[in-house]
């Protein structure tokens, strides 16, 4: 049971979030401009490193917000994410770090 | 040989071989089995970076079947069960291979007709399938709760008879004693730390045991598959996640055939000596760790209790969890990668043990032809390209 | 002969050990009863079958593995850490539990606590641990798995502060529990260490308990771990007789529990410890025979059995043999590093003390006294103080005084086939040198190849053993072969503990509609739809489900039909940019919709499968509501927030799930118009002022409501909305009326299939394009991008012989094609793989049609109408003709009734 920093609620079990897979994989701004394998990369490919990975949360259970943070996926250790503002199209909400 | 029950050597690794099959797990083990066997191909290095079979091999729950709803997958994965049920022959060597079926329960109307299209589409795909009411499910496991005021009853269950479990293990020995017999080399605690890619083909690989020449490299990595291939510049589209599973104490034989219920999420089995052996599901997120989280295992006690309210004093003896990669379709990625002489087998999910001799077998023909066996042709890394996936995730369980 | 020391006394408590009635003290164990009554074999093993007696005194027992019969059976508990109780019935096992067919009567639940420190183990350490931090304000939560405080204490004969060990314990234990911020947890197990310094334990309250075992999930800022050491054997011939023991698990029961387990003892010893324990015993009463110091050239090579319980009758030491009915064994200590290991920590091999101790740690936690290997009382007192308040540990003496032991594991011989290693599993050297001959080099292999340490100890006094075995066999380090991986939980917890509260009825939450009693004393049967009960049928007496669908289907299409459409996802979608959100959800237009109007639309994902339908209905420019499928309504308002969080947030939209905030019942047929106009006198119901697919505020039945002129039958048809406290009046003026039969949602299946309408997720499997459903038209040619465009240029989806979904008429109309039938071109079954064309979705009887129908997505479907094809049923090939998938009223002739 991770304790995930949700930026507006504080930590809080993992029981109460949904995962969200890599974080800053933005929908792209124009899909039929594509070839059919770099469509195919946005819609099934994505990161999957050992050690720290950009990643998205929701808070289901909670505020229900989505926000991002680094995991390392070897250990679980944890940082908030640093960068700030919500950014459209970027498949991600930024959030600023810390809770409030 | 100075002992006769010698399993396999551990020799050091030499400078060059025809083919290095990264990852000594199940499938690595019997993918270097059957290239000696079936097609002469002795000079082969399986590099493991731990102890031989000691990932997903050493750490799933056993179950053994082929009754897949895609004729693709159907293919595959009978023609595993097939050779299955001459391994212990083929083998020399017990792997308590036990036919003893395995029903797949449903619990609403949506479950029940997908399991009869699973059912009908299997007879005709040359699978033994049969469809059971809830009586009839009870006759086949005594223990199955199906009163029908239970919150999620169950209404049937699909049943495949061949279907059944082995010794994960044994599976795993029997097939490194036979290779090795064959002179293949097992080369454990040497793990791969780079692809050397020349001109766009692969030349050697570099481990923690020095540089090793490879004419041909073949992935075999499971929950590492995208860790290893990223060495050779190759992304795949798979994401890795903790999968957990538990044995219970040694119990009196109670539970006479392997049960599975997606809605209520269970699969369980006894083993030989009694355990009963359990899987639990995924933990969501990407994780190398190989443990998942404990409320995973207390959603599965839960679930199994309702399935099984017999199981309520069984004690919980050991938790474990590995790491397995999963598609988009859940279906697995086996064939050439855009590297020359590189090849991989990934993707497999929570299903890899029961298709090791299938995979190991049309791996093995991938390598040695430079080109998919017809079996393995339709689960290539294009199909996420032109859209011909092999969706395995069932009906989404969804209606007015 | 095993027996009770001399005026040792207590409240008496009767109990049965196979099958003989016995008597024993609150307090004892049943091992320690058991020893008290002079019942020496308590098992007998596995694999070999030889006989076992009582190994240890607490959770690293082996061999004392019995089955309880009553209170309520249960396999496999050690009798070292079954509390005594009055009544207790057990017997002994040979290595396997039996479960009980009958319920279990008991109740289990779970608790969530949060600390600032939790301190693992109520000994010494742990005790001084806990204080400390108290003493700091911190919270702290003290857990530990006996019965009472005191850990290993009350099994010496140590004082503390002048004290027996004992009562200091009581002491420390009261005065924590005193303090607001602390809560002691005895009996309880910590089982598992978990990452973020989560951990779970196990409290066993007892079978009269209100809950039989409670899970304590613990959140802790900082752990301080006190779990204490287990002695561990030496493996030398014959050590699995019954009256081998583990020198600390005989004081214990001298001590503890006032029971002697031998007369005649011999103390067969690699360090200082035995020393202690046979002094306690010889005060016990125990006629100490003779010390075996490993360290002065004392070996015991074998045991003599006597008859009757084929217990130790003499000791083999050297070649000499003394008449004893004791052997204690003290091999050295292994610290519980096993909480420590799961956390992460790394551990070391100590090479003083020859054993793993607690390297690295990869999360807030301390080790404190014999879990670190710190054996003294007073350094352990030293240590949790330490721990306890956050200070820095004293150092390690490099050799602790009394532990300094010989590195002694194996005792040489010709013959290893009784030297075991795992009393449990009846694993002996010879089994491990078995495993390295056969080229086995790393001690998981040899694990699993002998299965040494897969027993209910989980290798609690084999692990190191094992290693250290193996080690010596390969000629590597022990540190290098390390250990097999600890893993949870450290004591084996029923299923049921685990499962807590969450079965039965609280296994998934029921959700239920307002109506959902009238429903149920209706006469209706249920459907579960995700967590929903739906009414499913309303059968009549003497209808089954096909009679009683049949004639409301008939209602419906003759007359007019009402159903609980209650559950229905809804969802609230406001502001400025609403439409231009709903734009890019749904592959059609929302935004040209009109206020006032109503547009059905499909949703998919990007890989442009469909993902979900409903309604939209326009309340204001700037407000919609959207309607979803019942299992999926979750799913989409999930959708829904994620594409405008993550991707759009510039859109100015929210959206808000209102399901549970409208009853709706669906109103369908030719007459529900009058009905309607009956119960709502303000509504212009006439086709000019309500037409189709648009939607009025108004009263229904003297209730407010919005009513919604959609059909999902074909038929003239109305949604009506009221606020869910409403729902069941609303339902019951609707029924009142005379005019209109309750139905289900098989039959609303069985009209809409008849419509040809797709129900997601049943006539779909996440495969499915919209131009798969022959919906095209709901494909905006306008929209520069919805979600899933981009995926229909693919060559995939572009095939012809992509699966479209038609009508099937089976030739005989009477023959109802089993949803799931394959279909198959050939008239006749060649060998298998048979190619297949599709698969039948939907199939019913039609009362409208006077047949049987089916749905089916079939390969270039749209290009077979009118063709051939067969259902495999059984051995049987049945004829069944491809159509339209439109079966009844195809121009749509019955809309406005």
């Amino acid at each position: 049971m991770l304790l995930i920093p949700c930026p507006w609620c504080g930590p809080r079990d993992e029981a109460e979030f949904r995962y969200g897979g890599q974080a800053h994989v933005a929908y792209p701004g124009d899909p039929g401009a594509l070839t059919d394998e770099e469509w195919a990369h946005y819609l099934f490919f994505r990161d999957n490193p050992k050690g720290p990975f950009e990643e998205r949360w929701n808070h289901t259970s909670g505020c229900r917000r989505w926000f991002n943070l680094t995991r390392d996926t070897a250990t679980n250790e944890i940082w908030p994410t640093t960068s700030a503002g919500a950014r459209p199209g970027t498949g991600t909400v930024a959030t600023g770090g810390g809770s409030r | 040989m100075t002992d006769p029950d010698r399993l396999w050597d551990s020799p050091e690794p030499e400078s060059s071989y025809d083919v290095v099959i990264v990852g000594g797990g199940g499938h690595g083990i019997a993918t270097a089995y059957y290239l000696a066997k079936n097609h002469g191909i002795t000079n082969v290095a399986v590099l493991e970076k731990g102890w031989l079979a000691g990932g997903n091999m050493a750490r799933n729950t056993t179950i053994i079947r082929s009754n897949y709803l895609w004729d693709e997958s159907a293919g595959i994965y009978e023609h595993a069960l097939k050779l299955w049920e001459g391994l212990e022959e083929d083998l020399g060597y017990d792997v308590l291979f036990s036919q003893r079926g395995v029903l797949n329960l449903a619990h609403s109307l949506q479950d029940v007709r997908d399991s009869v299209r699973r059912v009908n589409a299997n007879r005709l795909n040359g699978v033994d399938a049969e469809w059971l009411d809830p009586a009839q499910v009870k006759e086949v496991c005594p223990i199955v709760d199906i009163r029908q005021d239970s919150r999620y009853p169950v209404l049937g269950a699909t049943y495949q008879p061949r279907a059944g479990i082995a010794k994960h293990d044994y599976v795993a020995w029997g097939y490194a004693r036979a290779a090795s017999a064959m002179g293949v080399h097992f080369i454990e605690h040497c793990e791969v730390t780079g692809i050397e890619v020349v001109d766009g083909r692969v030349r050697a690989v570099h481990t923690t045991r020095g540089r090793i020449a490879a004419g041909r490299v073949a992935l075999s990595a499971a929950g590492h598959s995208s860790v290893v291939a990223g060495m050779a510049g190759l992304r795949l589209p798979v994401q890795s996640h903790p999968l957990q599973a538990l044995v219970s104490e040694l119990l009196e034989p109670v539970h006479p055939t392997v049960v599975m219920s997606n809605a209520v999420h269970v699969y369980v089995s006894q083993a030989h000596k009694g355990e009963l052996v359990m899987g639990a599901g995924i933990d969501t997120y990407n994780s190398y760790r190989q443990r998942g989280a404990f409320h995973i295992i207390e959603q599965q006690m839960a679930a199994a209790l309702e399935l099984f309210p017999i199981f309520a004093r069984a004690h919980v003896l050991r938790t474990w969890g590995g790491v397995v990669d999963v598609t988009p379709d859940a279906s697995p990625i086996v064939g050439l990668t855009p590297v020359g002489g590189m090849y991989v087998n990934c993707g497999w999910g929570t299903g890899g043990f029961k298709a090791t001799p299938g995979v190991g077998w049309c791996y093995a023909h991938t390598i040695a032809h430079d080109e998919p066996h017809p079996l393995n042709a339709p689960f290539t890394l294009e199909r996420f390209t032109t859209g011909a996936l092999v969706d395995e995730h069932g009906a989404a369980a969804v209606a007015h | 002969m095993t027996g009770r020391r001399a005026g040792y006394a207590g409240e008496v408590l009767r109990f049965t050990f196979d099958g003989r009635a016995y008597e024993g003290y609150r307090g004892d164990t049943l091992a320690a009863a058991l020893l008290a009554n002079g019942v020496r074999r308590v098992g007998t093993s596995v694999t070999l079958g030889r006989p076992r007696g009582v190994f240890g005194a607490w959770t690293e027992e082996p061999n004392a593995v019995v089955q309880i019969e009553r209170p309520f059976p249960e396999p496999m508990v050690q009798a070292t850490t079954i509390p005594l109780y009055e009544g207790l019935v057990a017997s002994s096992v040979a290595g396997r539990g039996r479960l009980s067919p009958e319920p279990d009567p008991a109740r289990y639940d779970a608790t969530h606590a949060h600390c600032d420190v939790l301190v693992v183990g109520a000994g010494p350490a742990g005790l001084s641990a806990a204080r400390a931090a108290a003493r700091t304000g911190a919270r702290v939560i003290l857990a530990d798995d006996r019965p009472s405080p005191g850990g290993g204490l009350p099994d010496t004969a140590e004082t503390v502060d002048g004290r027996p060990g004992a009562e200091w314990a009581l002491a420390v234990a009261a005065e924590l529990e005193a303090l607001p911020d602390v809560r002691v947890l005895c009996r309880t197990s910590v089982i598992g260490y978990y990452d973020h310094n989560y951990l779970v334990a196990v409290e066993r309250r007892g079978e009269d308990a209100v809950t039989r075992e409670r899970v304590w999930r613990i959140r802790a800022r900082r752990v301080v771990l006190a779990t204490g050491a287990h002695e561990r054997p030496i493996a030398f011939a014959g050590n699995d007789l019954p009256g081998v023991m583990l020198a600390s698990a005989a004081r214990a029961y001298a001590n503890r529990y006032g029971v002697l387990p031998g007369r005649r003892a011999v103390v067969f010893t690699t360090g200082d410890s035995a020393y202690d324990a046979a002094h306690d015993l010889a005060e016990a009463g125990v006629e100490i025979v003779e010390i075996a110091d490993a360290r002065k050239g004392g070996l015991v090579t074998g045991v003599a059995g006597g008859a009757e319980d084929q217990g130790v009758r003499a000791v083999v030491i050297g070649s000499r043999e003394v008449e004893a009915d004791l052997l204690l064994v003290s091999g050295g200590w292994n610290p519980l590093v096993n909480l420590f290991s799961q956390s992460g920590g790394e551990l070391r091999y100590d090479e003083t003390l020859t054993t793993f101790v607690p390297g690295h740690s990869a999360q807030a936690v301390e080790v404190a006294g014999a879990a670190r290997g710190v054996f003294t009382l007073a350094g352990c007192l030293a240590d949790g103080e330490a721990a306890g308040s956050g200070s820095p540990l004293p150092a390690l003496p490099s050799e602790e005084t009394g532990t300094r032991s010989q590195d002694l594991w194996v005792v040489p011989s010709d013959d290893y086939t009784s030297h075991f290693v795992d009393l449990q599993r009846d694993v002996t050297v010879a089994d491990l040198q078995r495993a390295t001959g056969a080229g086995l080099r790393s001690v998981e292999h040899i694990k699993r190849y002998t299965t040494a340490g897969t027993a209910h100890d989980q290798g609690k006094t084999s692990g190191v053993l094992t290693s250290a075995v193996v080690a010596r066999l390969l000629g590597v380090g022990i540190a290098e072969l390390g250990t097999t991986t600890f893993r949870a939980p450290y004591v084996p917890v029923s299923f049921a503990a685990l499962a807590g509260r969450d079965r039965g009825a609280l296994h998934d939450p029921v959700r239920v509609t307002a109506t959902h009693d009238w429903h149920a004393s209706h006469g209706a049967l249920f459907e579960n739809v995700g967590q929903w009960k739906r009414a499913w049928y309303y059968p009549r007496p003497g209808e089954d489900m096909e009679a009683a669908v049949l004639r409301e289907c008939r209602a419906v299409r003759q007359a007019t039909g009402a159903m609980d459409a209650s559950t229905l996802g809804k969802i609230d979608v406001q502001g400025p940019d609403a439409a231009e959100l709903l734009d890019r959800l749904y592959t059609n237009m929302m935004s040209t919709l009109k206020v006032g109007a109503i547009r059905y639309g499909l949703m998919c994902r990007p890989d442009g499968m469909v993902f979900d339908d409903g309604t939209v209905i326009r309340l204001a420019p700037d407000r919609f509501l959207v309607t979803t499928t019942t299992g999926n309504a979750a799913a989409v308002l999930d959708w829904m927030e994620e594409w405008l969080q993550t991707e759009w947030p510039d859109l100015r939209a929210r959206c808000t799930s209102v399901t549970e905030q409208w009853a709706t019942v669906a109103m369908a047929g030719p007459g529900s118009r009058d009905v309607l106009g009956g119960l709502a006198p303000e509504l212009a119901v006439d086709v000019e002022s309500f037409p189709f697919m648009t939607w009025r505020d108004t009263e229904v039945a003297g209730i407010s409501a919005r009513v919604c002129r959609i059909s999902f039958s074909g038929e003239l048809a109305y949604e009506i909305n009221v606020s869910w406290w409403h729902g069941p009046a609303l339902w019951k003026a609707i029924l009142a009326t005379g005019a209109v039969t309750p139905y289900g949602t098989e039959t609303m299946h069985v009209l809409r299939a008849e419509k040809g309408y797709p129900i997601v997720g049943q006539d779909t499997d996440g495969t499915v394009t919209p131009a798969d459903l022959g919906m095209d038209w709901i494909v905006s040619k306008k929209k520069a991008d919805f979600i899933g465009r981009r995926s229909y240029a693919r060559a995939d989806t572009a095939r012809p012989d992509r699966r479209h979904l038609v009508g099937l008429l089976p030739e005989d109309p009477e023959v109802l094609v089993p949803e799931g039938t394959q279909l198959v071109a050939c008239d006749r079954l060649p060998e298998p793989p048979v190619p297949m064309l599709g698969y039948v979705t939907s199939s019913y009887r039609s009362a409208a049609l006077g047949r049987t129908f089916a749905l089916a997505l079939v390969s270039g479907g749209r290009d077979r109408i009118g063709q051939r094809l067969y259902a495999p049923i059984g051995d049987a090939l049945l004829p069944v003709t491809v159509t339209h998938h439109v079966l009844y009223d195809p121009e749509g002739t019955r809309r406005d009734g």
